[in-house]
């Protein structure tokens, strides 16, 4: 490796990195999103409690049926081959020719969904059950209990998870330059054979991508306390200074409940 | 004066595990009814069966004259006329303490945010968290999360109040502030169903207390009957068992 030609290469392919380094970071934060959304989705159907008898305890047990066979397939299997299966099956099966980047976006998302979904089920069991028995006991079914009790807290417990996935999938998208999408991995591929000088291209990529996750593990860390809120909290000046608790239960007598 | 809650011939197991037996029980309105008796008698679970949060195998239960096991009840709107106190306070730990009370009211009575502000304020007074408004779950005492359940369940005024052991995971110092809050609840006109193992608190406020023992209800009645001059031997032994602890 030699300095000289380090230096040639970014002067002369800079554009093309950062152009690869673009679609690479487009693809994962798009997938990511998506798949957490597909994982929160999935979450939610598969603690939806099963009736005891009749045909929506059917239905949601078909329903769990598949959202379980997708999860084992695409865990089970290597993105790359996905890849493959895909993008080159739907051609000569189906004759549909879909663009690469929405493979590539597709690919990735449903990647992530399955294993997002398993890292939210983790989640939704470790809220304790006291907190659902509350919000149904208020009258919540179990959507709202969902978004408005359990989801906000599987979110936040689920964040470094999602990191993880994050950085996972910066790294693990090269994988698209078999479909030649046009992201880092396929744009140093490229610099390198143009001027048969691989080390030194790949030497740039790997800062390339090291700059990219450390950025992103930092960014969800600031964004991880922003959610967690101030440690204290303000007190309020009492505003009763006159009236005691007592008295005002018996004046207005709005405790003896709705009629 | 009419009966709220009239249950009949209740039954319910776990597995092979028979928790309640042939239960006949009923709650007028406005009457503050303890149910005592030692652990796994089924008190929880006679509480938990009347808000469905746990099925029922057998038996009746008629809420205001309707009975809430028909299939076509709504057991939705069933539970927004009773509000539950639990034994470990279950707040929502991602809503402060003023959220805790509105977002039933918002989000299941569809009540307007300043409306459901404003109920949920009167009742934080009530129990006397108005300070604390803007407070985490975590940043709280035991007695300040279990006063903020109550203000919770009476936030979206219920006809009935129940309490599942409201005192029993509290330090010793922090059960008097709970009872306290109750006390005034009770002497409101509020219809309240009361598991409980402060026997004091028991004999001051209720109306009736309720004796029960391996599943079914061994003997009810007055405080005075029951504290003072208890008719069945269990309910005796159970007496003399539980005030020598004390």
């Amino acid at each position: 490796m030699e300095i000289k030609w380090l230096v040639r290469i970014w002067t002369r392919y800079w554009p093309m990195f950062i152009r690869g380094a673009g679609v690479t970071l487009y693809i994962s934060i798009i997938s990511t999103i998506i798949g957490a959304a597909i994982g929160l989705a999935i979450g939610v159907i598969h603690t939806i409690p099963l009736p005891e008898k009749g045909a929506r305890r059917v239905f949601l047990k078909v329903v769990n049926g598949v959202l379980s066979a997708y999860i084992e397939f695409f865990r089970g299997t290597p993105m790359i081959v996905q890849a493959m299966v895909i993008y080159f099956g739907s051609a000569v099966s189906f004759g549909i020719h879909i663009d690469r980047m929405f493979a590539a976006l597709l690919i990735v998302s449903i990647n992530t969904g399955a294993y997002m979904s398993e890292v939210v089920r983790g989640g939704i069991i470790s809220i304790d059950r006291g907190q659902f028995e509350a919000a149904h006991a208020i009258g919540m079914n179990h959507v709202q209990t969902m978004i408005n009790v359990v989801l906000p807290q599987v979110i936040r417990n689920i964040l470094p998870a999602t990191g993880n996935e994050f950085v996972i999938n910066i790294k693990d998208t090269y994988v698209l330059n078999i479909i030649s999408v046009t992201e880092l991995f396929f744009q140093t591929k490229s610099i390198a054979g143009n001027n048969f000088r691989y080390a030194e291209a790949f030497f740039i990529t790997s800062i390339i991508y090291f700059i990219m996750t450390f950025t992103v593990t930092r960014i969800l860390r600031i964004f991880e306390r922003k959610l967690d809120g101030p440690a204290n909290y303000d007190m309020l000046g009492n505003q009763m200074q006159v009236q005691k608790p007592e008295s005002m239960l018996g004046k207005d007598g709005g405790l003896v409940g709705r009629a | 004066m009419k009966n709220v809650i009239d249950i009949q011939h209740l039954s319910k197991s776990f597995g092979n595990n028979e928790v309640l037996k042939d239960i006949n029980f009923s709650v007028k309105k406005g009457e503050v009814v303890c149910i005592i008796g030692s652990s796994g008698s089924g008190k929880s679970t006679l509480l938990r069966c009347i808000n469905l949060l746990e099925k029922p195998n057998g038996g009746k239960i008629f809420y205001n004259g309707k009975n809430i096991l028909d299939a076509e009840h709504n057991i939705y709107e069933h539970r927004t006329k009773l509000g539950m106190v639990f034994q470990q306070f279950n707040l929502f730990n991602n809503h402060n303490v003023l959220n805790n009370c509105t977002v039933g009211q918002t989000k299941v009575l569809g009540r307007s945010n300043d409306e459901a502000e404003k109920t949920a304020m009167k009742y934080l007074e009530v129990v006397g968290m108005g300070q604390y408004i803007n407070a985490k779950p975590s940043q709280l005492s035991g007695g300040q999360k279990q006063r903020v359940a109550i203000a919770r369940a009476l936030s979206m005024e219920p006809d009935v109040m129940l309490f599942d052991e409201p005192t029993s995971s509290l330090d010793p110092e922090m059960v008097g502030e709970v009872l306290r809050v109750m006390k005034e609840l009770a002497g409101s006109g509020l219809t309240m169903l009361v598991v409980t193992h402060e026997m004091e608190f028991a004999k001051e406020v209720s109306d009736r207390v309720v004796f029960m023992d391996e599943g079914v209800i061994a003997e009810e009645g007055s405080p005075e009957q029951i504290f003072n001059n208890p008719k069945e031997e269990r309910t005796k032994e159970f007496l003399k068992r539980i005030l020598k602890e004390m």
